[in-house]
């Protein structure tokens, strides 16, 4: 059975046990696999978090992909959510107070724009979030005044819980609470997923029009997910200006968004597991790629993106999942 | 209210005469690139997101052949044979080579695939653009010296403007609309591309060779989007990210005007042209976000765009 018809036996019947008790093994797997790369390689961890930011960012490009919507604009909440920790925290420096404040601002921004984008389809759904997004760009680098323009803002230091940690503490801090928030939006997502308002968005993919004579408003089904995924995508964001210390507009501008639906793909839109695989997949092959061959990196990135939509296009999870299921398990 | 006007016209006339001059160059640039990106999408139903990049790279090339005529010490008006050359290589080269080798691979796959594959497309051209030219600014403007420039009367003064600018731009998006017009609905091959758009199964049932149209489609579109990057590159020094900027323009065109539509695309290159080159002397901060803004405006009141038409729900 290849990837794909996996995927469509599983939107049909709903996942199984087998397959959530596998879902969930593999979790358990890639969290303690994360956690012992980031204790032997120490600069990883760095990396790795940055990783689990941004696939809690993936996971609401997820939900969208479900209702076969592709967004071209979510970095904007990310920036939302970067931007936000990098005003508020010199003022208020509490990691466990930004991250509720930048998942909120996001989500109010969410709804304002998917009250818009919502009642659109397809290429113009993600060409309105991609000029949506490109508006945020260009203010954020044109209002020179409030937001250093291109050279961005150093974000100040934080306190956790009122404490201010050393660093090597402090990274810690931050890839315990990136996996912490992970696995509790994974879980959520997984969840949401299983719901009627998740299975629903399925059917805005196949045909919505069945939806509405069911009496459910398509519209609502898909907004409730976008602002889910603009929730999702502030906490990214703000999680990825914690570690970096440094946010630019370039969070917000459309290639940036590109690398999200990039990573989607990457990791498989199949499972709630799929963005971390993906985000992973993706952060390392920058990292080493950039390493290698500085000017050409983003050629490698493009090259694995063609070779994963040709030959694999279940994604890293597709290839676990067929692996798992061939050994019977 | 209305003397108010006159005043502010007395006192900004100059300097808007100047932003009309300014966008109508520019919309006739934007209009080459947005209706090849239009003519792609009626018949390959994909999205091309590297279609920048053939912006970027006509006029890169562009650039490099005008740069090689004046070594070979050819007179000023060869940078309009590189001009030409330029988009005759990037759309009998690269554009088939693209087609054949990726897009072909594609064509029925789901929306995200295929717009993910040429986003793939766009980031592999980008480094391909550095690796070749570099990250440093090139400037070619021997075809914009050669006609010099024309003081234009406006009131009591003149706006010394580059002929090139005033004429050349916007003299070949003109013809390049009345040629399309015209090869779409009066030649053979033109119907059967307008065929292949408004419903392939039944076109290929006629008997028409729709995998040889997507190909010609695509190649005709990447030359059109690399004429357009070659008309551009005199006017402007070259950096890299210009594919970037100028794809989400002509996103913001395409999607304002509604799919499949190609005077709808010129007059919709004209508005946000000319908003855009506005906004650039009379509120710099807003430079970007103008075209945006339109489209967005435009897309409230007409979900399919301007002149976009509607299609029949299916149950």
């Amino acid at each position: 059975m290849t990837p794909s018809d996996d995927r469509g036996a599983e939107r049909r019947a709903g996942p199984k046990r087998p397959a959530l008790a596998r879902e969930t093994l593999l979790a358990i797997i890639g969290a303690l696999a994360l956690v012992l790369c980031a204790w032997a390689i120490p600069w990883l961890k760095f990396v790795l978090t940055i990783a689990l930011a941004k696939g809690i960012a993936v996971l609401g490009i997820l939900l969208l992909l479900r209702a076969g919507q592709v967004s071209f604009g979510h970095s904007m909440f990310l920036a939302v959510g970067a931007y936000t920790v990098a005003f508020v925290a010199p003022g208020t420096p509490e990691v466990l107070l930004l991250l509720p404040l930048a998942a909120l601002l996001a989500a109010a921004l969410g709804l304002v724009i998917g009250l818009f984008v919502v009642r659109y389809r397809d290429i113009f759904f993600g060409m309105l979030n991609l000029a949506l997004s490109m508006v945020i760009y260009s203010l954020l680098e044109k209002m020179y005044a409030v937001t250093h323009g291109t050279d961005g803002i150093r974000v100040a230091g934080l306190t956790f819980a009122g404490q201010r940690l050393e660093r090597e503490v402090q990274e810690w801090a931050m890839f315990g609470i990136a996996l912490t928030l992970a696995v509790g939006f994974g879980l959520l997502v997984r969840a949401y997923l299983g719901s009627p308002m998740g299975r629903a968005l399925a059917g805005i993919k196949t045909r919505e029009t069945r939806l509405e004579f069911m009496g459910l408003s398509a519209r609502l089904v898909l907004l409730f997910a976008y602002v889910l995924s603009a929730l999702m995508g502030g906490v990214g964001g703000a999680l990825v200006a914690m570690t970096s210390r440094h946010v630019t507009p370039q969070l917000a501008y459309w290639t940036s968004s590109g690398e999200l639906v990039f990573i989607a793909i990457l990791g498989g839109a199949g499972s709630a597991l799929g963005p971390f695989l993906g985000a992973t997949a993706f952060e390392l092959v920058r990292v080493y790629a950039a390493a290698a061959v500085a000017d050409a990196w983003q050629m490698i990135l493009g090259g694995v993106l063609l070779v994963v939509i040709l030959f694999a296009p279940g994604g890293v999870w597709g290839i676990l999942s067929s692996k798992l299921k061939g050994r019977g398990a | 209210m209305p003397s108010t006007i006159i005043e502010w016209f007395s006192d900004n006339g100059l300097l808007f005469g100047l932003a009309l001059l300014d966008g109508l160059a520019y919309a006739a640039l934007v209009f080459m690139v947005a209706v090849g990106l239009n003519l792609v999408f009626g018949v390959l139903r994909i999205v091309n997101v590297a279609h920048g990049s053939l912006f970027a790279i006509g006029a890169y090339t562009a650039a490099s052949i005008g740069i090689f005529f004046a070594s070979l010490g050819l007179p000023m008006w060869a940078g309009y044979v590189a001009l030409v050359l330029s988009a005759l290589l990037v759309g009998a080269v690269l554009g088939p080579l693209i087609e054949k080798l990726l897009l072909r691979r594609i064509y029925g796959h789901e929306d995200v695939l295929q717009l993910l594959v040429t986003f793939a497309l766009f980031m592999i051209l980008e480094d391909v653009q550095k690796l070749i030219w570099g990250v440093q600014p090139i400037m070619q403007d021997a075809p914009m010296k050669f006609l010099g420039t024309v003081d234009i009367p406006f009131g009591d003064d003149f706006i010394p403007f580059t002929a090139y600018q005033l004429f050349v731009l916007p003299g070949v998006a003109v013809a390049t609309l009345a040629a399309l017009a015209w090869f779409l609905r009066r030649t053979l091959t033109g119907r059967v591309i307008v065929a292949v758009t408004t419903d392939k199964e039944a076109a290929t049932a006629m008997g028409i060779d729709a995998a040889k149209i997507m190909l010609l489609t695509f190649s005709f579109g990447a030359g059109l989007a690399a004429l357009g990057g070659a008309l551009a590159s005199p006017t402007t020094s070259l950096v890299p990210g210009v594919g970037a900027s100028t794809i989400v323009l002509s996103f913001a065109v395409v999607a304002t005007a509604g799919l499949g539509q190609i005077e709808g695309a010129a007059l919709t290159s004209l508005m946000i042209g000319l908003g855009r080159s506005i906004a650039v002397y009379f509120a710099p901060e807003f430079e970007v976000v103008v075209p945006y803004i339109i489209m967005v405006a435009v897309l409230l009141v007409r979900p399919q765009g301007l002149f976009g038409v509607l299609e029949t729900r299916r149950v």
